[in-house]
């Protein structure tokens, strides 16, 4: 059978499966819509937060990024699971013990004010649906490369199975349905990574694999990379060539927005106890573990094997995997000094050019590869059966469907819940109140499938947004709501402000408003920008607060309240 | 409960959270970044140890600190009879 029988079957299985569990856990109410009636167990929920956690980008982009970037890559690595210590340490417990719906919520009653309410909400729905945008997406990329269906049709079928459990089961069945998503992607991206470190290396788990010795010559991987690497003229792949400072402050804007995102924070509300959201932290950082440490192995399999087939190679003998993605566009090859053989090498590094490269009569890099397609293309590469590439479009698929639907959840449950329920609508009946989430909801999806399709040209760029506003607002107002009693409304509001205004105008600029490099602050790039924001957000709090009226004591008494464990009962919104 | 016995929990608390996180930074910022050129001059298992920590190594930390924290948490619950029945 070929590639896309088996991946109507796998995807058609799979479809099933979530359809199955959505119309099993239906919502009944409010607490059941927000927050699953607060009664998922921690090790459930930790599954479900890693499925929801892991989107396109995780499954599809980071192994390629890592692959072409090597140690620097890293800073996807610790950034995207450092945050969960911060998150199980420092946020998620005091959070549960509060027991409301959303974050707003905390940051509207720990800081009294309605105002503060609304900018929470504001960078809550900014973040989840620039987030939710580029999901849409990437659903419509797999379905049009694997099932051959127009982009935006790929789009549609998206948002339709999105749509129906996220509206009928809430967050109860977004839970649930995750849970199956997680399976189906984690299966998906192991088996291609076992298959291929058998191969290479001749040992079953991809983490040793990748220090293993090469079964073709004995050299060890690693070793093998970096002298190919070196040859091409590119730098050592296992050391750091540009400067750490940097990394350094990307890697902590990525571990505090992932501390700070939403629609991650409020999966720690859906436990049914303080202990639960502690534990459920642990779990599910084991199960995004499980992907986080393979991926730097299918990266550097990857780039060997990618290497190794392309080297050299002749045009008209390269395998047929090489054919199929040029037809897209994301692979392409062009025969700069007419010799009929691939030249793939770095020609920005200039003494490489006019020491190397010059000599052998290369006129410049001929082949330009699109770094998401290694994930995709890596079964195909090792020459791995049909169905292993199946399994993989599915697994991109569950990665980008959990993920969105645990954003778009955020967007319903900020409109419904924080704009109409707790400022423009209190009197709202809780069955109004759920017909209204499941409309928001409904808006959320289609538009942002709109979007998809359409998409506005900052999208791609405004990931950086999402990780470094999170860092910089609601991090600190968080922390600074639970471990300082001290910490008022004037302080919190303005910190907020500061850390939000700064790291956009930051952002824009050095994207958009003609900054070049060179006049980055300290050789921090954008990305990092946000950690910079958190801290200017943590000083202005202290200061301002210092110099006002310290909050009221039923405010103070809250804070001591939220700080033990006893008397958690269930989420609610009295 | 009285005050002062709460004050007594939340001041171990905030102390285990220090000692975690100051485990969570040497790791991931310390061997990872700062140090991970010098580590890379050792090698275990195949690989440069910086280069290890970075890719591998603080996200195994990271699993342990959690379950860490979550056992001495729920020791220091009972001991202060603030944990949930």
């Amino acid at each position: 059978m070929d590639v896309q029988i088996w991946t109507f079957i796998i995807v058609g299985i799979t479809f099933s499966i979530y359809i199955g569990v959505a119309i099993w856990a239906r919502a009944g109410s409010t607490s059941d819509f927000y927050v699953a009636g607060g009664g998922v167990p921690p090790i459930v929920n930790g599954m479900a937060t890693a499925a929801d956690w892991m989107s396109a980008a995780s499954f599809i982009s980071m192994a390629g990024l890592i692959s072409f970037m090597g140690y620097q890559g890293s800073q996807y690595l610790m950034g995207w699971t450092g945050g969960y210590v911060l998150l199980a340490l420092l946020l998620a417990p005091y959070l549960r013990k509060f027991g409301k719906f959303t974050v707003p919520d905390f940051i509207g009653e720990r800081y009294y004010s309605q105002t503060a309410r609304l900018v929470a909400v504001f960078c809550a729905l900014f973040v989840s649906f620039t987030y939710v945008v580029g999901q849409m997406k990437g659903v419509g990329l797999a379905f049009s490369r694997f099932l051959e269906v127009p982009f935006e049709w790929g789009v549609v079928i998206g948002v339709v199975i999105v749509l129906f459990y996220a509206v009928l089961g809430g967050m109860k069945g977004i839970t649930y349905t995750q849970v199956a998503q997680y399976c189906v992607l984690i299966f998906a991206f192991m088996v291609p990574a076992i298959f291929i470190s058998m191969l290479m290396v001749g040992n079953p788990i991809p983490q040793l694999g990748l220090g293993g010795t090469l079964l073709s010559d004995g050299t060890p991987l690693l070793t093998k990379l970096n002298e190919l690497s070196v040859d091409l003229g590119f730098q050592e792949y296992t050391t750091a060539h540009k400067g750490r400072v940097d990394l350094f402050f990307v890697t902590a804007a990525l571990m505090l927005g992932t501390a700070g995102l939403p629609h991650v924070i409020v999966r720690f509300f859906t436990v049914p106890k303080v202990s639960g959201a502690r534990i459920s932290a642990g779990w599910a950082l084991i199960f995004i573990a499980l992907l986080y440490t393979t991926a730097p192995a299918i990266a550097a399999f990857a780039r060997t094997n990618m290497i190794n087939t392309v080297k050299d190679a002749e045009y008209t003998s390269v395998p047929s995997w090489f054919k199929s993605w040029e037809t897209t566009g994301l692979l392409s090859y062009e025969d700069k000094n007419g010799d009929g053989i691939i030249q793939y090498y770095n020609d920005a590094n200039e003494t490489f050019v006019e020491e190397v490269a010059a000599a052998r009569g290369w006129e410049g890099n001929e082949l330009t590869i699109d770094r998401d397609i290694i994930v995709l293309a890596n079964p195909e590469i090792a020459n791995l059966p049909a169905w292993v590439v199946a399994l993989v479009v599915a697994g991109g698929l569950a990665a980008a469907l959990s993920t969105a639907a645990g954003l778009l959840l955020v967007i319903s449950s900020s409109i419904a819940h924080d704009l109409l329920k707790n400022w423009l609508k209190p009197d709202i009946s809780e069955k109004n109140e759920l017909i209204a989430a499941r409309i928001a909801i409904t808006v959320a999806v289609v538009v942002a499938g709109y979007f998809g399709i359409n998409p506005p040209g900052f999208v791609a760029q405004v990931v950086a947004f999402a990780f470094g506003l999170a860092a910089a607002s609601f991090f600190p107002a968080i922390v600074m709501g639970i471990f300082s009693k001290r910490m008022n409304m004037q302080g919190a509001v303005s910190g907020m402000v500061t850390g939000l205004i700064f790291t956009a105008v930051y952002i824009w600029y050095f994207k958009y408003g003609g900054g070049t490099p060179e006049q980055y602050w300290f050789g921090i790039s954008p990305e990092g920008i946000g950690t910079l924001g958190m801290i200017f957000n943590f000083v202005v709090s202290l200061t301002v607060s210092a110099f006002t009226p310290a909050p009221p004591d039923d405010v103070q008494e809250m804070v001591e309240n939220i700080r033990i464990p006893r008397g958690a009962g269930t989420a609610s919104s009295h | 409960m009285a005050n002062k016995d709460l004050q007594g929990y939340w001041r171990t608390n905030v102390r285990y959270l220090i000692g975690l996180l100051v485990v969570w930074f040497l790791v991931s910022y310390g061997a990872g970044i700062i140090f991970a050129p010098a580590l890379n001059e050792f090698t275990i298992g195949g690989f440069p140890l910086g280069f290890w920590f970075a890719q591998q190594g603080s996200i195994y930390v990271f699993v342990v600190l959690i379950f860490v924290y979550v056992y001495l948490m729920n020791r220091l619950d009972r001991k202060y009879d603030v944990d949930e029945k």
